[in-house]
């Protein structure tokens, strides 16, 4: 295991870009800088940032061999002995793929946020206010994401699972729509009541873990390593915990706290609120990254660390999720504001995910952790796409359109790829997971993946009706003169169009880097289930 | 230990209460002007620098590594006092917490400048009386120790004599704090009645083998004692149902004195929580055994209880506070219940955790109340609604505040989910099924305080001022202290090794 400082570049660059702008408002009132060169300034600060992690992230790709199993590029020292802290990063081929998806979906939320194209009047649009503060908070929620995909010690994932909520807190209650205060409060208080179930959990794991040794070789008597809780202890003989076997109960309070992040029905109801009121880049985020934080706990955690639990909740995981993908669906029929939609067919896709990953098959949970990559560049097409409308506008109501396709071309030809790639169609790179889902899931819970595929119809339904209300029949006079897409939605939404069609053609670049791991991590439980 | 050996024991009281003899003396005198801006407060801190470096002096050799210094049985006065890692810890506690102190009350308008010196003099003494409760192993110096911090106390709540919110809250803190203390005081008479003694090891000796307790009548009498001293101490600490004094008493307060009291007597009636309890009711040598007055009280359970209602209570009704004085009122109730949570689990762990929260709290909720002593200064006030705006008028002010905020709230990456962590790190670790349900109500309370603290942040960040407000100047002490406080919050939230060690030190006593 070679050491390596790559993972923590990735993670702090942003960090240190944050450390940059916050210096620059420090010595402001020295340098007198006028506002506008200000707010350029902390933009070219965000932008060289994230690009950087972003290319760093594309080093890290390419020197990463997907046929190993074990931990990559580890950066590896011992933080706070006093509790056996270890400061450990390393990536598997689980968390490159979403290294990879943070750094690509960061650097456009960062592109979205620019005000390049917006009307000059237009003094309130989010990417004009306090400029400054809002680019150091997404660069600060940036490094909170790397180091969540990238931490292996426990306790450095919760300290960054839980830096991203102030970030998250502000940039939605500063930033956001109407109710934003609403929204940003309920995420908050949502995300932390998950949190501090999760933090039980840890101490638990870790009070029950075995003895071990520090990377420096030092005995410890517990130990917060992901990889040893997973490998070297067996916590299935940890004895009773508020009478029920110790592994049920820690399951459990780690995966509602999982759970309200991906969010799984019941726990979902915070998730239309921040998505609606959050500024566009910011939905794209939530929905592109942090979303998939919740599958990411349950895979790193709950599967790799409790299987003996995970086996007893299989059929719960892909009961929750058929009921995610159905009932999302029924609620986006219902919606008339078009990113409340989106929202919801985020919740929605987001059932592919449990249900694929509690069927243990390998296709299962290929496709699951696959739709965790397509969902995040479908949804962060939808809601730049959203954005756009929104921005010309000023509002997202489905009716209030119609016959768009005549004035916005482009605009129509980039929402249909978008909702075709998010229904499945195939080609996509929608089907592809969706497919691996259902092929994966068949076998083992026959009836829940044929009620899931009734669930696709829905899906098809509700864009098919929204691409009918707002793109065809008669033009809306009022909207005679909407300007097509710019060059800065351009810019975003190419990109990630071509990967939505390339993708859905070839997965096997994301496919290959994560099946071996995957694969490792479930044959374990596919044999104690007998399949 | 004979009485002169001892008073090379406590030489920091010493000098505490020698400068404050002098800055008494100082104030007696013709005053001018420039005399009475900075030389009080000049004074206070040498002296409190004075003690801190003999203290820091003593123990740095304890703390890390070498000799432990005088671990239990190292008692000053023929058992009056004790010199322990326990004492010491608390005793730098209270005397930084009095040092901060003194920084935010510089140019503070809720200080009459007529009396300057005397109010040093008296929180000096305040200090030397929390210095000596913290080490006070013998219920007659709990006693004149408690008093001596509580007169020094209603004194300085009622400073503001302009003020009548000052004036009343004065009074209420008397009348609450003379019935306290006596029925503190009448607990401590019937255990004197029963067992003739008042040193704790006296005491604990005799529980374990005294007649006294052979009968009904004897083991009520001892139960009845113990509930009513606990009493005494719950409100020092402000527990719940001890700690209706609280809001008020914050709110009428001078704020910078309102820092103080919302962490000093707190840490001192912790530490003498743990003292009397754990040296006691405990065999020696066992954590697990408990005795009760009457056999099988489960005293700790007991106080869980009272943990978890403090909690809550606190949480709950900080919810809808619009003073934000009175909110951290509140949450100071609240972190009382926490910090119980480490006295309940005991042991090792849960006495390193209550040292370790109680250092944290020190930090976070003085450098929250100096950031209130700002506002007020420069807004007269300090409803919530003059916190509107302040992220645009006052950056760093705001940013100050709202790293103390998500401090008390527990939120990683700052000292206060550190502190969160080891309290419950040392519940889960004791297992128990009373033990999770309390983690339980604990995490849960949590989230209830994210909602008050996001209050704030609300309207310093998200919420436009209704009228003018002034900004506010930075270059004052206070303001540098908050400054240096949520460095302080940060960087333990980091790297905490520093103060786990002392922790752990601080908890050497009952290993």
């Amino acid at each position: 295991m070679a050491e390596s400082t790559l993972l923590t570049w990735i993670t702090f660059v942003p960090a240190i870009g944050m450390g940059f702008i916050g210096l620059f408002l420090m010595l402001n009132p020295l340098l007198k800088l006028p506002k506008a060169a200000m707010d350029n300034l902390s933009r070219v600060v965000a932008v060289v940032c994230s690009a950087i992690s972003l290319g760093l992230v594309l080093m890290l790709w390419k020197e990463f061999d997907p046929s190993n199993t074990g931990i990559q590029f580890a950066h590896h020292f011992v933080w706070i002995r006093a509790f056996n802290i270890e400061y450990f990063m390393g990536v598997d081929g689980l968390s490159i793929t979403m290294i990879m998806l943070t750094g690509l979906i960061s650097f456009v939320a960062i592109i979205a946020s620019l005000p390049w194209g917006i009307a000059k009047d237009d003094d309130h649009h989010f990417s004009k206010r306090a400029v400054p503060g809002y680019m150091a908070l997404i660069l600060l929620l940036e490094a909170g994401m790397f180091g969540v995909f990238c931490s292996l010690d426990f306790f450095m994932f919760y300290v960054f699972w839980e830096v991203m909520l102030l970030p998250m807190y502000f940039l939605i209650g500063i930033w956001g729509g109407p109710r934003k205060e609403y929204a940003a409060i309920k995420f908050f208080l949502f995300t932390l009541a998950g949190s501090v179930l999760m933090l039980l959990g840890m101490i638990a794991l870790y009070f029950a873990s075995n003895p071990s040794t520090l990377i420096d070789g030092t005995h410890c008597a517990h130990t917060f390593n992901l990889i040893k809780l997973a490998n070297e202890n067996d916590f299935g003989t940890a004895g009773n915990l508020l009478g029920m076997a110790f592994p049920k109960v820690v399951f459990i309070g780690m995966f509602i706290a999982f759970a309200i992040k991906i969010p799984m029905f019941p726990f979902h109801t915070w998730l239309p609120d921040a998505h609606v009121e959050a500024p566009t880049p910011i939905s794209v985020i939530l929905a592109g990254v942090l979303l998939k934080m919740g599958i990411y706990g349950i895979l790193r955690m709950n599967f790799a660390i409790l299987p003996e639990a995970t086996l007893w909740a299989q059929t719960g995981m892909a009961v929750f999720g058929t009921i995610n993908i159905v009932y999302a669906a029924f609620v986006c029929m219902a919606q008339t504001d078009l990113k409340k939609l989106i929202a919801y067919s985020s919740v929605s896709h987001m059932g592919f995910c449990l249900l694929g990953m509690a069927a243990f098959t390998e296709q299962g949970i290929s496709g699951a952790v696959y739709q965790m990559w397509t969902h995040g560049i479908v949804s962060a097409s939808l809601f730049l796409i959203a954005g756009v409308i929104y921005d010309r506008a000023h509002h997202r109501r489905i009716e209030g359109f119609g016959g768009l396709a005549k004035q916005m071309p482009e605009y129509t030809a980039l929402m249909g790829l978008a909702f075709m790639a998010s229904l499945g169609l195939p080609g996509l790179c929608g089907f592809i997971s969706e497919a691996l889902v259902f092929l994966g899931a068949f076998p083992v819970f026959t009836t829940l993946t044929v009620i899931s595929a009734l669930g696709v119809i829905i899906t098809a339904a509700y864009y098919l009706w929204t691409i009918q209300r707002m793109f065809l029949g008669p033009l809306n006079e009022k909207y005679a003169h909407l300007p097509d897409v710019n060059w800065r939605e351009r810019l975003c939404l190419y990109p990630l169009g071509a990967m939505i069609i390339v993708l859905g053609f070839y997965p096997m670049p994301i496919l290959d880097l994560m099946n071996k791991t995957l694969h490792g991590l479930i044959k374990p439980l596919a044999q104690a289930a007998g399949l | 230990m004979s009485n002169l050996v001892s008073f090379g024991y406590i030489v920091p009281e010493l000098l505490l209460g020698a400068m404050a003899v002098i800055l008494f003396l100082l104030s007696a005198m013709r005053r001018r002007n420039l005399l009475r801006k900075t030389i009080f407060p000049g004074l206070a801190i040498l002296g409190l620098m004075a003690a801190l470096s003999v203290l820091v002096n003593r123990t740095s050799g304890g703390i890390f590594g070498g000799d432990p210094g005088c671990i239990s049985g190292c008692s000053l006065f023929f058992g009056l006092l004790a010199t322990d890692p326990l004492a010491d810890f608390f005793r730098i506690l209270v005397i930084s917490a009095t040092t901060i102190c003194v920084l935010i009350s510089i140019g503070s308008p809720a200080l009459p400048k007529g009396r300057t010196g005397e109010y040093h003099g008296l929180l000096l003494v305040m200090c030397l009386g929390m210095c000596l409760l913290s080490a006070a192993n013998h219920l007659l110096m709990v006693y004149v120790a408690m008093e001596t911090v509580s007169l020094c106390s209603y004194l300085l709540t009622g400073w503001d004599a302009r003020k009548c919110r000052s004036r009343e809250a004065g009074m209420k803190y008397v009348l609450f704090g003379g019935v306290a203390s006596g029925v503190m005081l009448f607990g401590m008479s019937l255990f004197y009645g029963l067992f003739g003694d008042l040193s704790f090891q006296g005491l604990h000796l005799a529980l374990q083998g005294s007649g006294a307790l052979s009968g009904a009548m004897g083991q009520w009498a001892a139960t009845l004692s113990v509930v009513f001293m606990f009493a005494g101490f719950g409100y020092k600490i402000a527990a719940t149902p001890f700690h209706m004094w609280c809001p008020d008493v914050y709110e009428g307060a001078p704020t910078p004195f309102t820092a103080l009291l919302s962490v000093g007597p707190k840490a001192v009636g912790m530490a003498l929580i743990l003292r009397f309890f754990y040296s006691i009711f405990l065999f020696p040598g066992s954590m697990e055994t408990v005795i009760g007055a009457s056999g099988q009280i489960p005293w700790l359970l007991l106080i869980g209880i009272v943990s978890a209602v403090t909690m809550t209570l606190g949480n709950l009704a900080a919810l809808v506070q619009n003073n934000v004085k009175r909110l951290l009122a509140y949450s100071s109730i609240a972190h009382a219940g926490y910090i119980l949570m480490g006295v309940t689990a005991g042991g090792q762990e849960g006495f390193e955790a209550v040292s370790l929260y109680m250092a944290v709290y020190l930090i976070m909720n003085m450098g929250a109340f100096a950031v209130v002593s700002l506002v007020e200064k420069a807004s007269g006030s300090e409803e919530l609604q003059v916190f509107r705006g302040l992220g645009k008028r006052a950056p760093l002010v705001a940013l100050v505040m709202t790293i103390f905020l998500i401090s008390l709230a527990g939120l990683p990456p700052t000292a206060g989910f550190i502190g969160k962590l080891y309290l419950f790190a040392a519940l889960l670790e004791r297992g128990g099924f009373w033990f999770l349900m309390l983690a339980l109500v604990g995490v849960t309370n949590s989230v209830v305080s994210l909602y008050f603290y996001a209050r704030v942040l609300k309207s310093m960040y998200m919420e436009k001022a209704d009228t003018d407000l002034p900004t506010i100047p930075i270059r004052n002490p206070a303001a540098v202290t908050a400054t240096a406080l949520s460095f302080a919050t940060l960087f333990l939230g980091l790297f905490w090794q520093p103060l786990a060690t002392a922790a752990r030190w601080s908890a050497t006593l009952f290993h």
